[in-house]
């Protein structure tokens, strides 16, 4: 879980404040961002959530400059746009703005494990109880992804190297739909053999009690 | 819902995290990712509910700090930048693919599948994803954001078609939708 996650191990107090809390700040920090629209405050956010990142949960630079180089191209554009029409100072608010929330979010996750941020999500999701929704479901729901992804890469590695074995070399789009229609294939067996699996282990057991989903 | 359904809707979740691997291909200066192929597939397969539930999963799995997106984004910033608007609208767009989907399924072919794409994994992303651009940056109006937009057309135009094929082959083999619409009042 951990080698797919942005988590990066620490001991810091920002590791180990609580991810709830964490979210909380950041969407604090958004909310402030966008209503009180000006340089100094958009500049001291970002200052702020540099000395969190870099000096308090000491996160690598690195790992936090790949975050600002995904979105850069949009920065740019973002910021030479707003200086031609709205003055240099809009686009100085506009850019230090999305720096901040950018350089915020990436904080929180390399700061919090997957784990805890599942815990929040079901926590979170407790009031879909009233409309039939199980909060357990949904953390079942991220585990089965979680475990599905590397083998939905790997089933994706077979059918490819089967099919090169086979002397197949299509290109192109082609090449994508017959790689896909098997792979689509053997995934749902896959799904279908899981779900089948959860079930003989009780899977199901509080639904059937429950009666309030639709099966 | 079934823990079938759950199992389907978390392999489409992951599928898309896998197709978010597959390296952009250049056209001229605008990336195209596979990615948006998980939107179509997801609606073509699963269905609207399931394919709607398959993608908010996997936007949530980004949200919670999973590198999911092309180039490893992921975490809570990407739901903030300009173009959010665009993951906002995947699982709306899985959504309708799926609908057209399952209200033509008895007479489903590889026409049927091409309308769904275009309206749920093109339209409907578009709708949603050019205005959030021109509401989030004040400056670039809307006409502007449209053209930006236009650039993405080809790359959408080659994955509406390679959808449309896999959505065909993959009701003759394995279909999932069992309950198509018009046949039983499905809620």
């Amino acid at each position: 879980m951990t080698a797919l996650a942005l988590y990066v191990r620490g001991t810091s107090p920002v590791h180990r404040s609580p991810a709830g809390l964490k979210l909380l700040a950041l969407a604090g920090l958004s909310v402030l961002l966008f209503a009180v629209p000006t340089v100094p405050v958009a500049a001291g956010a970002l200052a702020a959530v540099l000395a969190v990142g870099v000096v308090a949960a000491r996160l690598p630079v690195a790992l936090l400059a790949r975050q600002v180089r995904a979105v850069w191209v949009w920065l740019v554009a973002l910021a030479v746009v707003t200086a031609i029409v709205g003055g240099v100072a809009s686009a100085a608010l506009v850019t230090l703005r999305l720096l901040a929330l950018v350089l915020a979010a990436a904080v929180v996750t390399a700061t919090s494990r997957v784990s805890e941020l599942v815990a929040v999500v079901e926590r979170l999701c407790a009031p879909l109880r009233l409309v039939g929704v199980r909060p357990a479901r949904i953390g079942l729901l991220i585990a089965l992804t979680l475990r599905f992804i590397p083998l939905v890469a790997e089933r994706a590695d077979r059918v490819r190297e089967a099919q090169a074995a086979r002397g197949g070399t299509v290109r192109g789009v082609r090449a994508l739909v017959t790689l896909v229609v098997p792979l689509l294939v053997q995934v749902l067996q896959l799904a279908h053999t899981t779900a089948e699996a959860l079930d003989a282990r009780g899977a199901d057991d509080d639904e059937a009690r429950s009666g309030r989903m639709r099966g | 819902m079934k823990t079938r359904d759950l199992a389907y809707i978390a392999i489409f979740a992951a599928l898309t995290a896998v197709l978010g691997l597959v390296p952009a291909i250049n056209v001229g200066p605008v990336p195209i990712t596979a990615q948006t192929l998980g939107v179509m597939l997801a609606g073509s397969v699963l269905g609207a509910k399931r394919g709607f539930l398959a993608l908010l999963l996997f936007l949530l799995l980004v949200a919670i700090g999973l590198p999911l997106l092309p180039g490893g984004r992921g975490g809570l910033g990407v739901f903030v930048g300009p173009t959010a608007g665009y993951l906002y609208a995947w699982p709306l767009g899985a959504f309708v693919v799926g609908l057209v989907t399952e209200l033509a399924w008895r007479r489903f072919n590889l026409a049927w599948a091409a309308l769904a794409n275009v309206v749920g994994g093109v339209l409907v992303i578009y709708a949603v994803g050019i205005p959030f651009v021109a509401v989030y940056a004040d400056e670039v109006t809307l006409g502007q954001s449209l053209t930006g937009s236009l650039s993405f057309l080809p790359g959408d135009a080659v994955k509406v078609a390679v959808a449309s094929l896999i959505a065909v082959q993959v009701r003759r083999a394995y279909p999932v939708i069992e309950r198509p619409r018009g046949a039983a009042a499905t809620p």
